[in-house]
């Protein structure tokens, strides 16, 4: 129980704090550092208390089933490696916190920082420490996204933009790739559980579809982890704030792509496509990085480009299929994390205090900071594999490594030399990082006088480069308990004895790496000259940056290729894409009743016929027609027969028992022909010619093909309908819901029973995409406007207001005041009585035809005939008309019915009903669902009376200063 | 009576298409209503056709059988709903590029 307290509070509590720091004040530094580091120790605690269970030889295991059904849970598993990488990243997440407090300038939005630096580090603390493969990808991409938003902190920066963008991209799609790599694995194993993968290890390497799992799989790492020739990404994130850096490309993001390679390979390696693919992939970006590292001028795309080198020799170290490569690639991964990341924070020092990272413009700073400089001596030292710290000792496990032979081909004999030639580079670009900015005559020009920084920032570095101390010199005692389990965890029965000790005698791994010491300070010495002057980038692969070319693939994918298809294959005009769309929907009707047979055979002429029914729909039909024929010229007209067949299908619902359906068409109707009342006249004025001119050859030849198409259409959903309802009906959910409706939700009115209650939970849906339609109503009205009226006043009006003005006792406007004087006098009184109409639909909703949606509708156009009848600034210095609150409530209730009946132990939406007693009005029915039914009346009354006042409210708009202006100009 | 529903909705598409098909925005406008009638119709004539057995549950239980299918009736009733909500957003969509582009074409401007 402890124990799955433990797991989920390490996962959660980053993105508890996350939330927690979002809104915390934009200057609060302090706070928010006080919180992060809060968080980053609380994780940090649970992996210590979670030691000695795990030491014991288990692996921590907690389960939340989700959808159970369908075999998805939630796992959370620590074992001795995801221990070890949990203690990594909550630790120097620790320390990068600590460090940013002093780095971030007050004038940065901190919130912004510690809210999305808590949530990257709980997505990878929930990566490391999923037991679910497609768990863990989800946390993949959330690290993904976040260290996006992490990278482009920065976003005034156009680097920065461009670089985030960059790392979204390469690493999204590498995500992209690991899912389906994912799935496959799935497909093969028959589970996504992480201890059922990884004990099919021979079913996955025998198995055919390994080979494109295998690829999918190490596209999603070699992204991730910046392998050739993903690689370009890294060094385009170094816009990111350094405490970004430090994190991101030490301890966490890089390594998730190692990290993955490490969890699988009991299962995937040891074949030859792994070896080949793995390694070719680690050995170039070994050596390349290296070589280019050599060659930056920026400390930080130094180190950048040695992170990827690093990586690289991680990766060759998991390629070989070997135990000992294992336990190396493991443990280097600690080390590289330690020593990178005190040289990530050394080289935000040397910014912050100096103000550039250029290594041109930097020298002799041992003078003004030594301590830093010490530090950061130190932790190169490590980087570049020199005896007595923890890099010396993961290399020389390398060398040993490299020499071995494992599978007999060139690529394995050319790997020892690879490795001291890029061992050699690591050396000649740590002396340069030293010797460029520590040593030499004071600096010129610098924009900050340096000095050392405050001992809070500088504490972190103090402490990592003391444990590559402590770990180089005494690695027995400090580190191996550790990384005996962590490998164990890994590797299992397969684990080999191997010690770490300093000196293990004379040996050929020995004598590579003094080659490696010493030829890489010669190489220093020979190259510097060149490099205090140089331009940044290694010679003759500055031309060839990977990252040209991945714009130039961008371009084409997102712009160039488009554009290209667009001209040639698609059009911009509506109506052609119209015309496919309808020919498609035709076609994809049609195939398979042409495949299956037509289906319409045994077909016979309904029983009943009823003329009554028919004559109805003879006048739906004429309506349709003509309505489509006038459309163009006669627009009120069109609006009225369609408000006809609006009727015509009103009629037929109430024919065939649906008196709710018919209630609710009805309401609608109105609405919408008052809706689009408001808006004809915002339309062009377009008369009929009295003689009209012939027309060409290709509108007739258009109007033909759309007249077919229509035709078509029209013939097809008739016969489709027509052989739907002559067949039988099946067994339907509705005899469930009719069985239930009145025992389970106590009412009688089974439509409203099923809305309310069996599928409130669609219906919650639906009454949100309602506020969301009506909000953008609204936003669309506030922000463009409809051009200015295009019709004058009527005939009858301009009359009347002449009358008035030659009139000696009238005022101009008073008889236009007076306008429908006895109509709108009615409607005012007809206020009241349709909201009593209105409350009872409302009531009566759960036993007969009504309910929230027809009483919502009722009263809105209670509302609009007030509107109509007074005015809008009349009505509204009167009544307080406030839809965003009613929309708001409606929502707000809604989902608060629903979660309430939570509180008593059922799942959500569940509702409760009984009958009340009321003198006088008798019996009510007091579902629990009625407080929902209240909730959708109160969004559809805020939602329709939003759209139609926003729309009647442009007839009072002004035109604005600006526009006026611009007028007044024109004219 | 099944009948005659199937040539109304072959109508009521018939001519929403047609009007679907035209330059001029307030057309679509029409058009999308009259699909939109032809389609709540449908989706409802899925329950069947039933005369005089609304899903309104008597005093005496009489069995599912006695009543009309509830289910396309819940789903038609939000549909239209949310058909009126889609129409304003539609209409006001055609008042801004009125006002923005100074026509009433579909395109955003007249053919050339």
């Amino acid at each position: 129980m402890t124990d799955d307290i433990l797991l989920i509070s390490m996962v959660v509590l980053p993105f508890v704090g996350a939330i927690i720091a979002a809104f915390l004040p934009t200057k609060a530094r302090n706070a928010e550092s006080w919180l992060a580091g809060a968080v980053a120790c609380g994780a940090l605690g649970c992996a210590v208390l979670a030691y000695p269970a795990i030491a014991a030889g288990g692996a921590l295991r907690t389960e939340i089933p989700w959808l159970a059904s369908s075999g998805l849970t939630l796992v959370f598993r620590m074992d001795g490696f995801a221990w070890l990488f949990a203690m990594l990243v909550s630790g120097i997440g620790f320390l990068v916190v600590l460090y940013a407090r002093y780095y971030m300038s007050p004038e940065d939005p901190v919130p912004r920082f510690f809210s999305f630096f808590l949530a990257f580090m709980g997505s990878m603390l929930g990566m490391v420490l999923s037991g679910n493969l497609i768990q863990l990808v989800i946390f993949w991409e959330m690290t993904s996204i976040f260290s996006f938003l992490l990278i482009g902190y920065w976003y005034h920066n156009a680097s920065a933009r461009e670089g985030a963008r960059i790392s979204l991209t390469v690493t999204g799609t590498g995500g992209m790739a690991l899912l389906g790599g994912v799935l496959l694995l799935g497909h093969i194993v028959g589970s996504y559980d992480l201890d059922e993968v990884l004990s099919a290890g021979d079913l996955i390497r025998n198995h055919p579809l390994y080979l494109p799992t295998l690829i999918l799989i190490l596209l999603g790492a070699f992204t991730k982890s910046a392998q050739f020739p993903f690689h370009f990404w890294l060094p385009n994130a170094m816009a990111a704030p350094t405490p970004v850096s430090a994190y991101l490309h030490s301890a966490t993001l890089v390594k998730a792509g190692v990290f993955l390679m490490a969890r699988l390979w009991p299962v995937m390696a040891g074949t030859p496509e792994w070896f080949w693919l793995v390694g070719m992939a680690g050995l170039s970006s070994l050596l390349l990085a290296a070589y280019f590292a050599i060659f930056q001028q920026d400390l930080k795309g130094l180190l950048a480009y040695s992170t990827i080198s690093h990586l690289g020799l991680i990766t060759v170290l998991l390629s070989l299929s070997s135990p000992l490569g294992a336990v190396a690639a493991i443990f280097h991964m600690v080390n590289h994390a330690t020593f990178k990341a005190s040289l990530f924070m050394a080289a935000g020092i040397i910014d912050h205090e100096t103000g550039t990272r250029d290594m041109r413009r930097l020298s002799g700073l041992f003078r003004f900071m030594p301590i830093t400089a010490t530090l950061a001596m130190v932790a190169s030292a490590a980087m570049a594999g020199v005896p007595l710290l923890n890099g010396f000792l993961s290399k020389e496990m390398f060398f040993a490594e490299a020499i071995e032979t494992h599978v007999p081909s060139i690529l394995d004999t050319v790997t020892p030399y690879v490795a001291v030639l890029a061992s050699l580079f690591s050396v000649t670009y740590s002396i340069r990082f030293i010797q460029a900015v520590f040593f030499g005559p004071p600096p010129v020009g610098l924009p900050r006088t340096p000095h050392e920084p405050p001992f809070w920032m500088r504490l972190p570095v103090s402490l990592l480069v003391l444990s590559c101390l402590v770990v180089g010199a005494i690695p027995g005692r400090t580190i191996e308990p550790f990384l005996r389990l962590a490998v164990t965890s890994v590797l299992g029965e397969a684990t080999p004895e191997f010690s770490l000790a300093v000196w293990h005698g004379l040996n050929v791994p020995l004598v590579m790496s003094v080659i490696a010491l010493v030829g890489g300070a010669l190489l220093s010495v020979a190259l510097r000259r060149y490099l205090a002057t140089s331009q940044d980038g290694p010679p003759f692969f500055r031309r060839l940056k990977g990252q040209r070319i991945f714009d130039r693939l961008v371009a084409l994918v997102a712009s160039d290729g488009p554009r290209f298809l667009e001209r040639y294959l698609t059009t911009r005009r509506l109506q052609p894409q119209l015309r496919l769309l309808v020919a498609a929907a035709i076609l994809a009707a049609f195939l398979p009743l042409w495949r299956q047979g037509p289906g319409l055979g045994g077909l016979t002429f309904p029983p009943v016929f009823d003329p009554i029914f028919a004559l109805v729909w003879v006048v739906g039909t004429v309506c349709a027609v003509i309505a489509a024929y006038q459309a163009k010229f006669h627009r009120l007209a069109a609006l009225a027969l369609l408000g006809g067949a609006g009727l015509c299908v009103c009629v037929s619902f109430v024919w065939l028992s649906a008196p709710d359906l018919a209630l609710t068409q009805l309401l609608v109707e109105i609405v919408t022909t008052v809706l689009i009342l408001l808006g004809l006249r915002w339309l062009p004025k377009r008369v009929e010619a009295a003689m009209p001119v012939p027309l060409s050859l290709a509108t007739r030849v258009q109007r033909l093909r759309d007249l077919i198409l229509a035709v078509l259409a029209g013939l097809g959903m008739m016969l489709l309908s027509y052989a739907v309802m002559m067949r039988p009906a099946g067994q339907t959910v509705g005899a469930y819901f009719l069985d239930r409706a009145y025992t389970e939700g106590g009412g009688t009115n089974v439509v409203n029973v099923t809305l309310v209650d069996f599928r409130g939970f669609d219906t919650l849906g639906e009454i949100t995409v309602l506020a969301i339609v009506a909000l953008t109503v609204f936003a669309l009205l506030r922000r463009f406007r409809p051009a200015p009226d295009s019709i004058a006043p009527p005939m009858q009006q301009q009359i009347q207001r002449k009358f008035d003005v030659a009139a000696p006792d009238r005022e101009d406007g008073a008889t236009l005041s007076d306008y429908l004087y006895v109509p709108s006098l009615i409607m005012q009184w007809l206020f009241p009585i349709v909201i009593v109409l209105a409350i009872y639909l409302f009531l009566r909703g759960h036993d007969l035809p009504g309910g929230g949606f027809a009483a919502g509708i009722a009263m809105t156009s209670a509302f609009i005939m007030q509107y109509m009848a007074v005015g809008t600034r009349w009505l509204e210095d009167r009544l307080r008309v406030l839809p965003l609150v009613w929309m708001g409530f409606g929502l707000l209730l809604a989902t608060a019915t629903g979660i309430g009946s939570s509180l008593f132990g059922y799942p959500f939406l569940t509702s409760h009903s009984r009958y009340l007693e009321i003198p006088l009005i008798g019996k009510v029915p007091a579902a629990s669902a009625l407080l929902f039914d209240l909730g959708v009346f109160s969004l559809v009354l805020g939602a329709t009376v939003l759209m139609l006042i926003a729309i009647a409210h442009q007839s009072i708009r002004r035109i604005g200063p600006v526009r006026a202006a611009n007028k007044a100009e024109e004219a | 009576m099944e009948l005659v529903l199937a040539l109304g909705i072959g109508v009521l598409v018939g001519s929403g298409v047609w009007l679907l098909l035209r330059p001029r925005t307030y057309q679509v406008i029409i058009g999308l209503s009259l699909i939109s009638y032809a389609v709540n119709l449908f989706i409802f004539s899925m329950g069947r056709l039933r005369v005089d057995a609304p899903p309104i549950l008597g005093p005496a239980g009489s069995g599912p059988a006695a009543y009309a299918d509830p289910v396309p009736q819940a789903l038609v009733l939000t549909a239209i709903v949310i058909g009126f909500a889609t129409t304003a957003l539609f209409l006001v969509v055609l008042l801004a590029s009125r006002g923005l582009a100074d026509t009433d074409h579909v395109d955003g401007q007249e053919r050339r």
